[in-house]
């Protein structure tokens, strides 16, 4: 039987069909009172400090998405989990009590350090890439977590239920001065990273010249991951030790398709964090069973896919536009090419048979061929109607223009690029739209008195033929 | 209590098939620097696993099973598209991805847990090698021996000797493909062997033995043994063929060291047994430490070892330079207080194994060079003044630059032929050759 075994205790009300559970919906009331804090005390305070973690992660995971160790900070959280289990046994033997907080996050942050300082003692000294060696203490101090907290089951100690929790998170189980000491955390790592701003900046971006310049790098590397650990440990028992580090990484990601600029980018993370454990926690606590550290990552997760979609110039969608702009620029430019070619037989511009023949040539659909008669419609360039193409002025001054591009190119690919003359037209007929207006007068400079010209004012108004020209000697 | 001796045979089969499937893929993992695929699948397959039985309503493990490959294959699928049109640095994308998906794993556990469904997010993570003691087993060795064991192996064994076949067919059957794909993707693409169909393959079976193990002994079992052999054989070895021999032995000492010590060392002590998958992640954390140090080429030890011998050797070099240079001057014999050797602190050392070898002869007033001595002074002083006339006039530094870096590299094998060269930068005779 599949993870069978032990059974979760308190919802063992003998097999239920899949229909027959209903969550309780809220009131209205309810969402509001919990979304501004009207919620009782404890609400409030885990409610705010998951808020002021969210930023906290938001903006110390910028830097170390920067710096390229946001899977050092899973190798961190994962190696979280033997320090809790050591605090307690420790704590347990001293006799003091083994569940307070602040000793299960001291030993967490201890052993959390370690893990990082052993990832960096395999880089340096074993030939082990940094993926092998994050993977490697990722495994091995969570897998001596585990041991440990089997230990401490067999213990039979009375308080050590619930230290599990730290795995997955469980807001529900925290007290208002547990989620002040989380808080506070948080408070003081934005501190810390707002005072640090520039050092972490200058390192980020330039290492090497931040150490040339005198900067003691590595210390800053430690200050940054000090502010890593710091909201890490902070995050455990709300979120767990698996998805805390979604809270450092995605809110920082997210931010990125939106801005160039690092102040914008560690705001627009903050926003990002903030935002997502606000909601994930008014969520957990307004509907049973939504454990507060999944719901995070998961908004998080929806702001980060609206980021990759939506943004402007990064985004996907932007960049599938600007894709389809340039090919609808490309198409259109053929068709005027095509018109301006047999302008002087067919002034009136391609009538049905002619359209009929362009479109095979170039294996078009009517479905662009409609959008290219839109497209050149919208940029003055003709009038596709009744299955005819008519280019205005300006669109056959536009295919005169590509045409001669067409030709400047081909000349220079012969003359300099040493390219066979039967080669020419595939390399050419992609690159003659995107030539720009200075590099066209370049090639004017260097092609001058090669008639480049003389076959676009040719008397017959033919096709220049590509033989002909690639037939000229050098 | 009387000893059962098959007690412990089918975990101990468990540990052993997911422990070598995971490690002979997880060479590839490693040496394709991926390592974290691993971490990462195994993470998303949760939201797949859960998915199944919420779909069907029931414990049909196939079901679930097929869930968590396709969440499986879809992690890989979403993590390349975030990473390529997305334009994510690969680990912040791995990162992204599945931590979504094991959130959305989480959420959908706890809707199951309300279904009082005996699901635990816990034996996701440490998988449960325990249930498959088998406490019905014959009480003497020799009862083994009959189809009945076969008819007990539980399924959870048999899917692992399933996944196991395919992928060991997988790997013999492509090993060339795999090879070339993993170390140079660029080359296997140009010869045919089209590098991104080989990724997708190996995640596909990467995901399938996250599935089967991930079972018996928990995702985090799966991520340790996908990468733990591979280093440990990485640190050991050079060539791929005799990496995956040892990752495999390396792989099966986890599993046995890291259950027996889990479930009968504490019982030597009176305790109850510890968690096994953990235990076994312990031991190969020892493994790579234990390689990392020890390793006779890459070891930490033995090029510590190499060093010293280097530098002592350097240190030789530089006495017996030093005395030669002294003997151009015309002192033949010095005593060792005159003498300042360019790295200090090494002179005692150098002195007692020159003379050790024959190479200075010490005597009542000092030292001196001996015969031998004298001959690979010789060759020292010409190979130091043949770089320094390098130096200045093919690299073109200043005459007053030079003899630091000629210092280094007079300790070289090599150095730059010049016979036709008779004096250095400085004026000094270079002695021929």
């Amino acid at each position: 039987m599949l993870l069978g075994q032990i059974g979760h205790e308190g919802h063992d009300h003998g097999p239920v069909s899949l229909t027959d559970v209903t969550d309780d919906w809220p009131t209205w009331r309810q969402v509001v009172e919990v979304l501004t804090y009207q919620s009782g005390y404890n609400t409030s305070v885990v409610l705010a400090s998951t808020t002021l973690l969210g930023i906290a992660a938001g903006i110390v995971g910028v830097f170390a998405l920067l710096r390229k160790r946001s899977l050092m900070a899973d190798a961190l959280s994962h190696a979280t989990l033997p320090g809790i289990g050591l605090a307690f046994i420790a704590a347990t033997v001293l006799g003091i009590e083994g569940r307070s907080l602040p000793v299960l996050l001291m030993g967490a942050a201890a052993t959390g350090v370690a893990g990082v300082l052993c990832v960096q003692w395999l880089l340096r000294h074993t030939r082990l890439k940094e993926d092998a060696s994050i993977g490697l203490v990722l495994s091995i101090f969570f897998g001596a977590g585990t041991v440990l907290l089997s230990y401490i089951q067999t213990m039979g100690a009375s308080n050590a239920g619930g230290i599990d929790a730290f795995i997955f998170g469980q807001t529900a189980a925290m007290s208002a001065s547990d989620a002040g000491l989380m808080g506070v955390i948080a408070v003081v790592s934005v501190l810390f990273a707002i005072f640090l701003y520039k050092e972490f900046a200058l390192v980020c971006f330039n290492d090497a010249f931040a150490k040339v310049d005198g900067w003691p790098v590595s210390w800053i590397d430690l200050a940054m991951m000090g502010l890593v650990v710091g909201v890490t440990v902070a995050g455990l028992q709300a979120v767990g030790l698996i998805l805390v580090v979604a809270m450092l990484i995605i809110p920082a990601v997210a931010a990125r398709f939106w801005t160039e600029k690092l102040w914008q980018l560690l705001i627009l993370a903050a926003i990002i964090g903030g935002l997502s454990g606000y909601l994930g926690s008014a969520t957990s606590a307004l509907l049973p069973r939504k454990p507060a550290g999944a719901v995070i990552v998961l908004v998080s997760g929806v702001l980060f896919a609206l980021s990759m979609f939506l943004a402007p110039r990064r985004g996907v969608l932007a960049a599938m536009l600007r894709r389809l702009r340039l090919q609808l620029d490309i198409a259109t430019d053929h068709m005027l090419e095509t018109a301006y070619l047999t302008a002087s037989n067919a002034p009136s511009g391609l009538d049905a048979a002619a359209l009929k023949r362009f479109k095979k040539q170039r294996g078009w659909n009517t479905m662009l061929t409609l959008m290219v008669g839109i497209h050149a419609g919208r940029h003055g360039y003709g009038r596709l109607r009744a299955h005819a193409f008519t280019p205005t002025p300006r669109g056959l001054e536009r295919g005169q223009q590509v045409c001669r591009n067409h030709l400047l190119w081909e000349q220079y690919l012969i003359s300099y690029a040493d390219i066979a003359p039967n080669h020419l037209d595939w390399a050419v007929d992609q690159v003659e739209h995107v030539l720009s207006p200075s590099l066209v007068a370049e090639l004017e400079a260097a092609l001058a008195g090669r008639g480049v010209d003389s076959f676009l004012r040719s008397d017959d108004g033919g096709m220049p033929q590509n033989s002909a020209v690639a037939g000229e000697p050098r | 209590m009387k000893l059962i001796p098959a007690l412990d045979l089918f975990p101990l089969m468990a540990a052993i098939l997911a422990a070598m499937i995971c490690g002979l893929l997880g060479n590839f993992l490693v040496l394709r620097r991926q390592s974290l695929m691993g971490d990462a699948i195994s993470h998303a397959v949760l939201p797949g696993l859960i998915a199944g039985f919420l779909l069907t309503s029931s414990m049909s493990t196939s079901i679930m099973l097929v869930g968590a490959a396709i969440a499986g294959v879809l992690a890989v699928v979403l993590i390349e598209l975030v990473r390529k049109v997305g334009g994510v640095e690969p680990g912040a994308a791995m990162g992204v991805v599945f931590s979504v998906m094991f959130a959305g794993g989480v959420l959908l556990l706890e809707q199951a847990a309300a279904r009082s469904v005996h699901l635990d997010p816990d034996c996701v993570l440490y998988g449960q090698l325990e249930t498959l003691v088998w406490y019905q087993a014959p009480p003497t060795f020799a009862g083994l021996f009959v189809w009945s064991t076969v008819e007990a192996i539980p399924r959870q064994v048999w899917l692992l000797m399933v996944v196991g076949i395919v992928s060991l067919v997988f790997v013999v059957g492509l090993f060339k493909e795999l090879r070339i794909s993993a170390f140079d993707p660029g080359l296997s693409t140009a010869q045919g062997i089209h590098a991104g169909f080989m990724h997708y393959a190996l995640m596909l079976l990467v995901a399938a033995a996250t599935v089967a193990s991930f079972e018996a002994v928990g995702s985090i079992l799966v991520i340790a043994m996908l990468i733990a052999p591979a280093a440990v054989a990485r640190l050991l070895t050079d060539r791929l063929v005799s990496q995956i021999g040892v990752s495999m032995i390396a792989a099966v000492l986890c599993a046995v060291l890291g259950y027996t010590g889990a479930t009968i060392v504490p019982g030597w002590f009176d305790a109850d047994s510890v968690n096994a998958a953990g235990s076994m992640t312990v031991i190969a954390g020892l493994l790579v430490f234990l390689a990392a140090v020890l390793s006779p080429r890459h070891g930490i030890v033995s090029r510590k070892w190499r060093q010293r011998l280097l530098a002592r050797s350097a240190a030789i070099d530089d006495l017996l330079a030093t005395l030669y240079r002294l003997q151009e001057a015309g002192r033949r014999v010095v005593a060792p207080s005159d003498i300042a050797l360019p790295i200090p602190g090494k002179q005692q050392q150098a002195t007692r194994l020159a003379v050790k070898r024959g190479l200075v002869a010490e005597t009542g007033r000092g030292l001196a060079l001996t015969d031998l001595g004298l001959d690979s002074a010789t060759r020292l002083v010409r190979k130091h003044r043949l770089w320094e006339d390098y130096l200045v006039r093919d690299v073109g530094l200043e005459p007053d630059h030079v003899h630091e870096t000629a210092e280094q590299l007079e300790h070289l094998k090599v150095s730059p032929d010049h016979d036709d060269v008779q004096v250095d930068p400085h004026g000094s005779r270079i002695p021929p050759g």
